[in-house]
């Protein structure tokens, strides 16, 4: 159970296929036009129940609730090791690699 | 509100009504009533002076940013050109602005009007570092912000750049709404502004727009300090076109004749509103995919008449790929000790390319840089997009294929700028505006006014006009 005034996500579909713009691609107009955010829940709610939140700006917005205190998880990603190489190949170009080691 | 219609056509239908009370500017009394207006006098009437935007940005610590010159840059540049040839490169440091952009003059002066006109909070539709300025200056003057993001395909996959976004604009208080992709981004736009009768801090609006005079005036203004003259070239990085407009209206306005560059990102061949190409792309901004329907056609906005009108200020439109920025946005972290970008290092990248075209002596300068972190580098940028099955590797950048290879160059004299071809978009945007209009004969202020918004004459104007 997630309690009333948790901090949470929600998600929910504002535009089903068939309601989409005339000038969307085809690739786009396949799928519905989704909405995500955030705020806190207005009633104790189970994950995936339909549910009301009341926005940091003081808005309700329905949704399902899809998340608790959701967190950010965007990072640095895998390494790019073409990026080292970037480095040794201007270095030397402009300050002359080893010259510059003694 | 609840009694009126929510479907898309119908809430559409509205967007006059809607616009007209959340911008505040009755449009048409700047209207010919055929396809012209008077531009300056929008801008006259509805902005604000020079000296009272410094007073608002420097009231709020925006502006102000120092210019920093890239001697190692320089010689690396200096290395691909010519004897002789080889300008010297600078950088406005824009990142210094509380929200790490250019985009903070935009917002602080936005936000400054809402706040006079007694409105309680600001919306905004941006995935880019606008939102984050007017999430910052919304949080300054105590106003509730609305955040409105193109942010997931429709696999719920998000461009990490834009989730960094989401995540600054949270952090300075304001309320983000993601959503999927597609144009209809607007749609919500207008019930939002509809449902909480909030300021719509448009990127397009004259107050936003001269927000950035402030921006060239400065760089005119640091530079005769401290070099004696105005630098020969500036470079802009070109999207919806307000950067390019507002730096170049300062710049005149400081009575500086500079050569004026618009940059963008070559994604040619990806759709903008495609879900499946979303996350093919590794700029959200700066890119081909704005800047060129926005230059030739700039009342494609959300505004009736845009302020931004990049073809009445640039000299040279110019392209760079993917691979050229990530290639010089390292290059700026391991040879100027700056992490910067990589979309604001677009025109950076173009100007390593345009500085061998000019002597030693000349200047350039880049007129921004923005801030970075985590989804906002080219490390997790690079990762995604060799996620997304996107190939990265060393080569010729000529030959790179959006949304299919980024194609970092294997040595810097492969990175060009390619040229635009400003003639094509000055008779596209002739076209467009007398078909948009229904205009057939046009009246003597049309000519004039179409030779201005191409920075041509009148007969250059007819002509198109007579070939199309």
């Amino acid at each position: 159970m997630i309690a009333k005034d948790s901090w949470v996500r929600i998600h929910k579909i504002i535009l089903t296929p068939q309601e989409r713009a005339p000038q969307v691609p085809d690739d786009t107009k396949k799928v519905p036009l989704e909405l995500w955010t955030k705020g806190f829940l207005e009633q104790d709610a189970q994950l995936g129940e339909e549910v009301t939140i009341t926005t940091v700006t003081g808005r309700k917005e329905r949704g399902t609730l899809i998340e608790v205190n959701p967190a950010y998880d965007h990072a640095f990603g895998n390494f790019i090791p073409e990026l080292l190489e970037i480095d040794q190949q201007v270095r030397e170009m402009v300050f002359g690699g080893e010259k510059n080691d003694q | 509100m609840t009694n009126k219609a929510m479907d898309y056509a119908s809430v559409m239908a509205r967007k006059q009504e809607i616009m007209l009370k959340s911008v505040g500017i009755d449009y048409s009394k700047f209207e010919s009533g055929s396809l012209s207006f008077d531009y300056e006098r929008m801008m006259r009437e509805t902005g604000y002076s020079l000296e009272e935007m410094q007073q608002i940005q420097y009231g709020v610590n925006v502006g102000n940013t120092p210019i920093l010159e890239l001697k190692n840059l320089t010689a690396l540049a200096r290395t691909c050109a010519l004897k002789g040839m080889g300008a010297r490169i600078f950088i406005k440091d824009e990142a210094c602005n509380p929200s790490g952009s250019f985009k903070a003059r935009r917002a602080a002066n936005s936000v400054y009007h809402a706040k006079r006109l007694g409105f309680k909070g600001v919306l905004t539709a941006t995935s880019g570092n606008y939102g984050a300025a007017v999430a910052s200056q919304a949080a300054i003057h105590g106003l509730k912000c609305i955040v409105v993001q193109e942010c997931y395909d429709s696999k719920g996959k998000g461009q990490p750049e834009i989730i960094e976004k989401a995540r600054k604009c949270e952090s300075l208080g304001a309320e983000v709404v993601q959503l999927s992709v597609g144009p209809e981004l607007f749609y919500k736009f207008l019930l939002l502004l509809e449902e909480t009768g909030y300021f719509n801090a448009s990127l397009y609006t004259p107050f936003g727009i001269a927000g950035v005079e402030t921006l060239g005036y400065e760089i005119s203004m640091q530079f005769r300090e401290k070099y004696g003259k105005d630098p020969d070239v500036v470079v802009c990085t070109n999207a919806g076109g307000g950067n390019l407009t507002g730096t170049a209206r300062g710049l005149l306005k400081a009575g500086a004749k500079c050569e004026i560059i618009g940059a963008s990102v070559d994604l040619s061949g990806l759709h903008m509103a495609s879900d499946e190409a979303f996350n093919r792309k590794s700029f959200t901004t700066g890119h081909t995919g704005f800047g060129v329907p926005f230059s030739s056609w700039p009342d494609r906005s959300d505004v009736p008449r845009s302020a931004a009108r990049p073809l009445r200020y640039m000299d040279r439109y110019v392209t760079i790929t993917q691979g050229d920025v990530f290639y010089i946005t390292e290059c700026l972290a391991t040879l100027e000790g700056l992490e910067k970008g990589p979309a604001g290092n677009t025109a950076l990248a173009a100007a390593f390319a345009l500085a061998q075209e000019y002597p030693e002596e000349a200047t350039i300068i880049v007129q921004e840089t923005e801030y970075t972190g985590a989804g906002k580098h080219l490390q997790p940028q690079l990762s995604f997009a060799r996620d997304n099955g996107i190939r990265i590797f060393f080569g010729n950048p000529e030959e790179e294929i959006p949304g299919t290879n980024i194609i970092l160059p294997k040595h810097p004299s492969l990175i060009k700028a390619k040229e635009v071809d400003l003639d094509r978009m000055r008779k596209s945007l002739i076209k467009q505006a007398m078909a948009t209009y229904e205009v057939t004969v046009p009246t003597e202020e049309d000519i004039q006014f179409l030779a201005e918004e191409t920075r041509t004459n009148p007969d250059y104007v007819k002509n198109a006009i007579k070939s199309l």
